[in-house]
């Protein structure tokens, strides 16, 4: 089995039963079972001149302006709780 | 001395005293219990004089500094007030962080922490409107969970809702995004100067530093804008907090929820920065000490606790107690042998100087009356529980 054909365990398997493809009050992680959309292009960041580089599946990990192979994963958009404590 | 024999003011003033002694302190408890010196003496509690005996006196009041004096009360009675300011009193402080964006160096949760311990003030009105918000438990434990669960079915909810709502939650807002200073926004080129060789981050960055004065109050419902209009907005204290550091295109959005909390929760929700009380000091010259022992003899206390005096028998001059308010109780004159048997030093068992340090919500006066309302609202309801049990309810 290859990598990409592997689906982690989610939630909805489990409490929903198999077959059921609504989505579930108690799924955590979105409604689909896959872990993650690889078809969308992701935005990094260039270690080396911070320029924004978009990278599909399969691109190489190269920064378009400068050639710098080291990229880093912009901050998530998603909201982060925290205690004040 | 028999116990029946009238007594002396001497006397009296005597059981007050705490001994200091060079090594060891005596007569730490209070004597004025029913029967401690005896059937025969009416030591039971009377209103009357214990309303006689009762002092207050200011040393001084400022907002956020508070010193006086509390005589005539038992130290289980003080100390009572002490706790209860410290840790019962209510107050206002952030206590959920919403992280929208932080790129900032500063890990989120470490900074949600910094937030938390930012002092809040706003109107005293609205503050002490403000309803509780209970919190539900955290999800990892079980036991909470499920006796919390309990408690909403049946219904007993009655401290609180546990959904942040405009009674018992206020907002506030952080966005602060840092950027390059230019010519046309801030007619300075921070580019241009950086090239000079200036290294202030001041100077060449707008937003370089995120201070207390940035959160932005966001009044919630119909209450909150009537209640922290204007001058009673909440904010900060103390405008400027250092909060975090930033750089050219880091950024932070964050949206505060505050709740009513005390201090025996969480420090931050404390109202003062520390309340405490020392006992009065005695000093007491059972011989004279004069000459050069009597500078000696003023050198063993801290200024302005001991004066000289001419002395009409000898003609020199001789130490007398000027102000004990400013004695440390260091022991310090215990240790020469010259002043042997000459000084007796104590402490004043029921008179209490307080000192009461207001974090800046409400001021240092106003937060010991609080303490007092708190103490006795707890009698009530310890008398009330008691009558439920006579009762047999």
């Amino acid at each position: 089995m290859s990598r990409e054909a592997y689906t982690p365990p989610s939630l909805n398997q489990n409490t929903a039963g198999a077959g059921s493809s609504q989505p579930n009050a108690f799924a955590i992680g979105g409604t689909g079972n896959t872990f993650e959309d690889t078809s969308k292009p992701v935005q990094y960041l260039c270690g080396d001149c911070d320029t924004k580089v978009t990278l599909k599946k399969g691109d190489p990990i190269r920064c378009k302006e400068c050639g710098y192979r080291v990229l880093y994963k912009e901050r998530t958009n998603r909201m982060i709780q925290f205690e004040a404590r | 001395m028999p116990s029946w024999a009238p007594l002396t003011e001497e006397q009296l003033q005597q059981r007050r005293i705490v001994n200091v002694n060079a090594e060891t302190v005596t007569d730490t408890a209070a004597t004025d219990i029913p029967n401690h010196y005896g059937p025969a003496q009416d030591d039971s509690w009377n209103l009357d004089q214990f309303r006689r005996n009762l002092k207050v006196e200011f040393h001084h009041n400022k907002p956020y500094d508070a010193a006086f004096s509390l005589i005539g009360v038992d130290a289980s009675i003080a100390n009572a007030f002490r706790r209860i300011l410290l840790s019962e009193i209510p107050t206002l402080a952030i206590e959920d962080v919403f992280f929208f964006d932080n790129t900032s160096i500063i890990q989120d949760e470490v900074l949600a922490h910094r937030l938390g311990l930012i002092p809040l003030t706003g109107g005293h009105e609205g503050l002490r409107w403000m309803h509780w918000y209970r919190k539900p438990p955290p999800k990892d434990d079980y036991a909470a969970q499920a006796a919390w669960e309990a408690e909403q079915e049946a219904g007993e909810a009655s401290a609180g809702a546990s959904v942040p709502n405009d009674y018992n939650t206020v907002v506030l807002h952080l966005n602060v995004e840092c950027r390059w200073a230019t010519e046309e926004e801030d007619g300075r080129d921070g580019r241009q100067l950086a090239k000079e060789g200036s290294t202030d981050p001041k100077e060449k960055y707008v937003n370089s530093s995120v201070y207390a004065h940035q959160l932005v109050f966001d009044p919630q419902g119909d209450h909150q804008p009537k209640l922290f209009a204007g001058e009673n907005r909440i904010r900060p204290v103390n405008p400027n907090i250092l909060i975090a550091k930033l750089r050219p295109g880091q950024k932070i959005s964050v949206r505060l929820h505050c709740i009513k909390g005390i201090g025996s929760d969480h420090a931050k929700f404390s109202p003062v920065a520390t309340a405490s009380y020392r006992l009065l000091p005695d000093i007491k010259i059972t011989k004279p000490i004069t000459g050069a022992d009597a500078k000696a003899f003023q050198k063993c206390f801290p200024r302005g606790v001991i004066g000289l005096e001419d002395d009409a028998e000898s003609g020199e001059k001789k130490a007398v107690v000027v102000d004990p308010f400013k004695d440390t109780v260091s022991r310090e004159c215990l240790r020469y042998d010259e002043f042997k048997d000459k000084v007796k030093l104590g402490r004043i068992r029921d008179h209490f100087i307080f000192s009461v340090e207001s974090a800046g919500q409400f001021e240092s006066d106003e937060l010991f009356i609080d303490s007092i309302r708190l103490l006795k609202a707890k009698a009530e309801r310890f008398k009330r529980h008691l009558s439920e049990l006579e009762e047999g309810r």
